[in-house]
């Protein structure tokens, strides 16, 4: 028999409801914890017979999904047949199939396509008439085609007819959904070569100029990371020796190639399709994206120097100074992720403007002298003694608050 | 706790009725094929056959071997496959499809084009409504959303109609129904066809009121990140036809566990309408009761511990293995939310419902994107600010857009051409822009067929003014204002006081005035499509329940929000959805980066 931990006792004494926040980690988690605590504490030592039977992956046992994982098992042990393998090419064969239903459609369409004409024609000519006849009437089979019209569409997207399917919003004039149709069979070659061909004839479709630009760059991008893929696959440098890749590059969006970029190649001439200013250029990387990217890079190879020149200017008067265009809160986040020394964390939590942001960082990251010389300023004792408490009893942080406590020039405010 | 059951509670109908009818059609069906039989069942079957009929009954009825197919709706290719390789190994087997919950003209043309029609019986499988709980219905139709509102593909009308149907015909008819959204009013209407088909019952109605509603009325409510309970484990963990499953780092072992989540569980049902806020001191509550319970053996001689051992133990020792699972599951939550800046992005959406510091919420987004922090969060964020701000200015969605395919793949620009499609993330249109045809023709044709043709050609898409409709109904409550969780005075506490749901507060509205009269300028913004019928009378406490029905999907906030609401009038609802949903599955549904 367990007896209650005396701890346990003053704890349930003790607790108070505070307002909550996910930030709390202090209070609201460690009470958690305690609750975890206090419920693993009791009787862990009573035999499990009416605990529900549950099998090593997890399923109850006897429910379906264990079923079949257990025929599943027996299969591979080879006693059964093995269930035939299946061919995932999605694209049916189309031997001897009438296509009643397309070829109905393609009936329908026609005529539509006919009403369009007459109407483009009239409108031309504005011949009132006409367009209100032609308009009455075709309201009502485009009211009635559209709907038909969708559940066509669906249909041969569900059935793979990718053909079919761009000829159709070709001829209704869908061109920019046409596009969009074709481009999206590049997911189905695996071949980075043949979808790098596939992204180029995609170039002269008919995108929104926006669109235009971004397949632009898609090929571009396959492009260059084939080239780079290539050459960093052979591993020579010394870094790639020391952290070896761990995925290829192909196929990755702009930013994680940015990333991969500043990791392994960084500082490279911007001749290079593998530089990072190279792509900074092509791809019209702004300042932000391309700071957040190179510190993580940077951070993650505890690069601190090169940390710190991303953050350095020089202004007008020659002198240099750091500035940043994403929070220094955020850089000291991301440092934080990379394991940072305090002592960087700090240079930069110092940089924060924000005084409430600074402190809290300051605080989050135990920045100690940040968290000093912030009370000092804001001449808040009291808080200067709750922080004294959290520090060795020794340590120059301890004796640096003594100090202050025990200025007499000092007006506290509290 | 402030949502343990009340008193007066109308009774809930029994709804393990709908579950043996399944059962027993099923049974039939497989009984048309005597003999021993291999079932191949298709992935997103499993869980809701499980619930229906476990191994023990298949096994009754001389299933053998059982397989999940992986591959829909190539299903029919691997069919033929499997007919082939059994011809050429000299194997003679019957064949039978069953479709559920029912059979598309698709299916059949694709058996005829592959020359196995006439190999094979088809059967149709009813199997409508799986009961999630006492008060939540599921037709399991994830595909629903996207079929219906992306595709415009209106195949699953008549399921859903008929999935009311069925409910009619199990548990009386319905006195009144409303329902907002165009979705809702064919569904209505192919109710009412099948209704016309079949006999009139006259038995006594179990609930009078039906509530229909478009999934696309409120796109606002799913996009928001959930703090109750039961919507943070859906949120992180997904549930899944009404389990879950929790790994390693909840339970504290090197194993996973599945574990269903209903009110059975009886830890799990007092905290699951509550703000996550107020779980860690139930659940700390809670293990000091239970440690008190267990204390009480230490005073006791060998007959009281008989007794405690015989009458007691074993209802302490289930309550503490869900105690700690929830503990497990909190604590895991936790942590993975405050790894997240949780606090952050909640400030984000707050203001973003409220319309206040946009700017900043742009910078946060954009800084979101630009950290490559979460697909699906990004993407998410940018719906909210589109849908809060009736689109993005030009530059903003050319930029984020831009940065977007950066950061996530450019592949993803097909993704945008589906949300702006849906009218999740669109641009600001200068005034109305017509195309030069439309202006011509309005010029010389009346102003309805203008008006239809305007809709024949214009995108499925609507535009509905989040801020004037937020305003009209009084979706946020006034900031400034403390807001006490622990006692929540309205539906906003299924998100920290910040935001009621748009979609809660419509049925609230309509049920109050009995229908939509007062709400014109509501409906205006909401592009019509409301309807209230009145089929019959109905008994007096029928009144008391109303079935609402999500056509496109619900959230476990807004069941939350509705049984609170229930409990303010005096009512208890039950909800029918065409599947759970959150916005994770809402946003990966129109995803079409992957092959």
């Amino acid at each position: 028999m367990t007896r209650a931990k005396p701890e346990d006792d003053e704890y349930w004494n003790s607790s108070k409801f505070k307002a909550f926040t996910f930030d709390d980690e202090d209070d609201e988690f460690s009470q958690l914890k305690e609750s975890k605590r206090a419920v693993n504490s009791i009787l862990v030592d009573e035999d499990e017979d009416d605990v529900e039977r549950v099998s090593w992956s997890g399923e109850p046992v006897g429910s379906i999904s264990w079923s079949v994982k257990e025929t599943a098992s027996s299969i591979r042990s080879g006693s059964e047949q093995s269930f035939p393998k299946i061919d995932t090419t999605p694209s049916l064969s189309k031997q001897g199939s009438g296509y009643s239903l397309s070829s109905l459609f393609k009936e329908k369409f026609r005529s539509l396509q006919d009403k369009l004409l007459l109407l483009d024609e009239a409108v031309a000519v504005y011949d009132g008439n006409v367009i209100t006849a032609v308009s009455q009437i075709l309201f009502r089979e485009l009211m009635a085609r559209d709907v038909a019209l969708r559940h066509y569409v669906h249909y041969l997207k569900e059935m793979g007819e990718q053909k079919l399917l761009v000829e159709l919003l070709k001829a209704l004039g869908r061109t920019e959904d046409m596009a969009l149709m074709h481009y999206k069979e590049h997911l189905n070659i695996k071949d980075e070569g043949r979808r790098r061909d596939f992204l180029k004839s995609c170039l002269s479709l008919p995108f929104s100029q926006d669109d235009a630009t971004h397949v632009q760059d898609h090929y571009t991008l396959l492009e260059r990371q084939i080239i780079i893929e290539a050459s960093d696959k052979k591993a020579d440098a010394e870094i790639f020796k020391k952290f070896p890749r761990k995925a290829s590059i192909l196929n990755m969006p702009i930013i994680t190639t940015l990333y991969y970029s500043c990791f392994y190649h960084y500082g490279e001439s911007e001749g290079t399709f593998s530089s990072p200013s190279n792509i900074r250029k092509t791809f019209r990387i702004s300042e932000k994206q391309y700071i957040l990217t190179a510190l993580g890079a940077r951070a993650k190879l505890k690069s601190w120097f090169d940390v710190d020149s991303l953050f350095n200017t020089k202004n007008w008067l020659g002198y240099t100074k750091k500035k940043s265009p994403i929070g220094f809160h955020r850089v000291v986040d991301i440092l934080h992720k990379n394991s940072a020394p305090v002592q960087v964390l700090q240079e930069y939590v110092n940089l924060i403007d924000d005084p409430d942001l600074k402190l809290s960082g300051a605080l989050k990251y135990k920045c100690h002298d940040v968290v000093i010389n912030t009370y000092r300023d804001l001449k808040d004792r009291q808080q200067l003694i709750v922080y004294r408490e959290k520090l060795e009893r020794d340590s120059p942080e301890y004796r640096k608050i003594q100090e202050l406590l025990n200025n007499v020039q000092i007006r506290w405010k509290n | 706790m402030a949502h343990t059951e009340w008193k007066d509670a109308p009774g809930l109908p029994d709804f393990s009725l709908l579950k043996r009818l399944a059962r027993d059609q099923l049974i039939f069906l497989l009984e048309q094929l005597p003999g021993k039989k291999d079932l191949f069942i298709d992935a997103d079957l499993m869980s809701p056959l499980d619930r229906i009929a476990n191994v023990t009954i298949l096994k009754q009825h001389e299933v053998d071997k059982l397989y999940k197919v992986e591959l829909k709706p190539i299903f029919v290719l691997m069919f033929t496959d499997l007919v082939n390789a059994d011809k050429v190994a000299g194997r003679f087997r019957r064949y039978k499809i069953i479709f559920t919950p029912q059979k598309f003209y698709a299916c059949e043309t694709v058996l005829e084009e592959q020359g196995v029609y006439g190999d094979v019986t088809t059967d149709e499988w009813n199997f409508y409504i799986l009961p999630l709980d006492d008060d939540i219905l599921s037709l399991e139709l994830p595909e629903f959303f996207r079929d219906n509102f992306l595709e415009g593909d209106q195949r699953w009308v008549t399921t859903a109609g008929s999935a009311l149907r069925l409910l009619q015909s199990v548990y009386g008819s319905f006195s009144k129904v409303y329902g907002i959204g165009r979705c809702a009013k064919m569904v209505y209407e192919s109710w009412r066809e099948l209704m016309e088909d079949g006999e009139q019952r006259t038995r006594q109605p179990e609930f009078a009121k039906v509530f229909l509603v478009d999934r696309d009325v409120d796109f606002v409510t799913p996009l928001c990140s959930q703090v109750v309970y039961e919507g943070l484990v859906d949120d992180l963990f997904r549930i899944k036809c009404g389990s879950v499953e929790f790994g390693p780092d909840v339970t504290s072992s090197d194993k996973s566990i599945k574990v269903m989540l209903n009110s059975q569980d009886k830890v799990f049902s007092e905290i699951r309408n509550e703000h996550f806020s107020n779980v860690f001191g139930f659940l700390s509550q809670k293990a000091k009761n239970l440690q008190t319970a267990y204390d009480k053996r230490r005073g006791m001689d060998i007959q009281q511990m008989k007794a405690f051992v015989a009458d007691e133990l074993k209802g302490l020792k289930q309550e503490h293995r869900l105690l700690s699972l929830h503990i497990g599951a909190s604590e895991s939550m936790m942590k993975k939310k405050t790894k997240q800046d949780f606090q952050e992005l909640l400030k984000t959406e707050h203001s973003l419902l409220e319309g206040f510091e946009i700017r900043e919420c742009i910078t946060y987004i954009e800084e979101h994107i630009n950290r490559q922090v979460s697909m699906i969060d990004s993407l998410r964020l940018l719906c909210l600010l589109s849908i809060t701000e009736n689109g993005l200015l030009s530059k903003d969605y050319r930029s984020l857009k831009a940065q977007y395919l950066q950061s996530y793949g450019i592949e993803h620009l097909l993704t945008f051409a589906n949300l702006r499609q849906l009218g999740l993330l669109e641009e600001q249109q200068a005034g109305e822009t017509l195309t030069v045809m439309e202006s011509k023709v309005g010029k010389l044709v009346n102003d309805k067929t203008v008006g239809k043709l305007t809709d024949a050609f214009s995108s499925l898409a609507k535009k509905s003014n989040f801020r004037a409709l937020s305003k009209r109904l009084a979706l946020v409550p006034k900031s400034g204002e403390e807001y006490d969780l622990r006692v929540p005075r309205d539906m906003a506490y299924v998100f920290s006081g910040a935001y009621i749901p748009l979609s809660c507060k419509l049925i609230e509205q309509v049920l109050e005035r009995d229908g939509w009269t007062g709400m014109e300028e509501v409906t205006r913004m909401l592009n019509g499509q409301e309807f209230a019928v009145t089929e019959a009378r109905s008994k007096t406490d029928a009144q008391r329940i109303v079935l609402v029905m999500f056509l496109g999907g619900c959230t476990f906030s807004e069941i939350s929000a509705l049984r609170f609401l229930g409990k303010e009038r005096g009512c208890r609802f039950i909800v029918v959805t065409t599947a759970i949903t959150n916005s994770s599955r809402l946003l990966e549904a129109l995803l079409d980066n992957s092959a």
